[in-house]
């Protein structure tokens, strides 16, 4: 992913912020310049919004045969984590052994190590998703 | 003076190796090692974490005791001898994930273990001058020995960030000084991967002439002796110099326990001290005052004379681990997989 790209997304991937539509109050994420229910009835009406850290795991993979970047965490749980109040994203699930990730699981959003092209390119950072204090 | 603590956090990642899994990759005598440092385990970050994510998850966990606005701290910084990049801040990529940007300044210091209490006395000196209305300071490694080095078994990963204002004090600054000369006890060259050390040379002239020194010029000027303070942290870089350097200067070792954390988390370089701190002030009651002793090779110590006061039951929340919860959360690795997670395997 080029620089430009991922400094743009910089807050979302940092701070999980989405977007709240005026017109219909659906939430997205990743942010939306435009509800894509409401098209141009939404135009400016579209509200940032901090999602919660805290979610629940409603699907997941387990990850063996891993792209580049993530090679030195395979095998690795990805899970699609529905945020409490608010919308569903997909993100790796860390600090836990794959096969203890299962559907239901409470997790919370944490601060990682998203990639890099090279040794000696920019680091990308961004939320990852580990177990709730409670799973623990 | 009216500077103090407003909040603070830590983060210790969650992998753990033991010095005898190290020691039987090298033919060495694990168990000997480990009686030798005081070492039983040691903190391994995993291949996704590093002074940034470790400076990022301490720092939100101390807003998650305090409620102030993001924008009104004016300074960070962020001591530590791994930062990830030589040229690019690790306090700028803090700032913007706790949203504190853009109207603040940041920066990164470099002092072997002591660039996090620097750091803490930059913040107080920008606060008691109203520069700014709040600061973070931060110190966190994720320090490596070479394979096979004695620094191998006790340099580890972890860091606390604290909070410095002169409001919603938690714990006070009562006064702060530091003891610095030109010793040559241990190094990394600039792009070297690993540092070296003077060995037995980074024992008395170094470590303990600067602590010791440090401690008795603070003794002087505050009038206080060891029977002043319910609790003592000294720098860890391993479990035995902080216990011999508190004895010599008069305190038991119920005194230095709860701040030594090195025997079950190994070295956090710049975060050892801060991390011990931290782990007094989950537990100190108001009124009670703590000593703090930093040392960073090169060399210095920098020392803080602290008093708790009834605001630091504000900080006591279920919103994130206490040190020792932090501490006792862990999974352990072999020696393939540690050496895999600190990228000593070339692919």
């Amino acid at each position: 992913m080029g620089i430009p790209r991922f400094w743009r997304e910089t807050p979302s991937r940092y701070n999980l912020i989405g977007t709240k539509c005026g017109n219909c109050g659906t939430i997205h994420f990743p942010p939306r310049v435009v509800c894509p229910s409401c098209h141009r009835k939404s135009i400016g009406k579209m509200e940032r919004i901090h999602l919660s850290n805290e979610g629940t795991v409603v699907s997941y993979s387990i990850v063996h045969d891993a792209p580049h970047s993530f090679k030195m965490q395979k095998p690795y749980a990805i899970a699609m984590i529905e945020l409490e109040g608010c919308c569903r994203l997909t993100a790796p699930i860390i600090d836990c052994d794959p096969s203890d990730v299962k559907i239901g699981m409470k997790v919370e959003a944490t601060f990682r190590k998203l990639g890099e092209q090279e040794k000696d390119d920019v680091i990308h950072y961004g939320y990852k998703f580990r177990p709730a204090r409670s799973e623990r | 003076m009216d500077v103090g603590i407003v909040s603070y956090g830590g983060y210790i990642p969650r992998w753990r190796i033991k010095p005898q899994d190290i020691a039987k990759t090298w033919g060495v005598d694990g168990d000997a090692i480990s009686r030798g440092l005081n070492i039983v385990s040691k903190s391994v970050p995993s291949p996704d974490e590093d002074v940034i994510t470790i400076s990022v998850e301490a720092t939100r966990n101390l807003l998650k005791k305090v409620q102030i606005d993001p924008k009104d701290i004016g300074a960070i910084y962020v001591g530590s001898e791994s930062h990830p990049y030589a040229v690019k801040p690790t306090a700028t990529v803090v700032a913007e994930a706790i949203e504190a940007s853009p109207d603040l300044t940041a920066a990164d210091y470099e002092f072997a273990c002591k660039a996090g209490t620097a750091a803490i006395q930059t913040c107080m000196g920008l606060v008691a001058s109203d520069m700014v209305k709040y600061g973070i300071a931060v110190g966190s490694d994720t320090s490596q020995g070479a394979p096979g080095d004695p620094l191998e078994y006790s340099a580890s990963a972890g860091g606390a960030a604290f909070l410095l204002g002169k409001e919603k004090v938690v714990a006070k600054i009562n006064e702060t000084l530091s003891y610095t000369t030109d010793t040559p006890d241990f190094w990394r060259r600039e792009g070297q991967t690993y540092p070296k050390h003077g060995g037995r040379f980074t024992g008395e002239p170094a470590y303990f002439k600067h602590v010791l020194t440090c401690a008795k010029n603070l003794f002087q000027r505050t009038g206080t002796g060891p029977e002043d303070y319910q609790y003592a942290v000294f720098h860890q870089p391993n479990g035995k110099f902080p216990v011999s350097a508190g004895k010599k200067l008069g305190f038991s070792i119920d005194q230095i326990k709860t701040g030594l954390l090195v025997p079950r988390i190994g070295n956090t370089y710049s975060g050892a001290v801060l991390l011990g701190l931290a782990a007094i002030l989950d537990i100190a009651d108001p009124d009670e005052r703590v000593f703090v002793v930093g040392y960073g090779s090169g060399a210095g110590s920098d020392a803080f004379d602290i008093t708790v006061r009834d605001e630091i039951e504000n900080t006591r929340t279920d919103k994130c681990p206490t040190i020792e919860e932090m501490v006792e959360s862990n999974n352990f690795v072999d020696y393939a997989t540690y050496a895999k997670f600190r990228g000593k395997i070339l692919m």
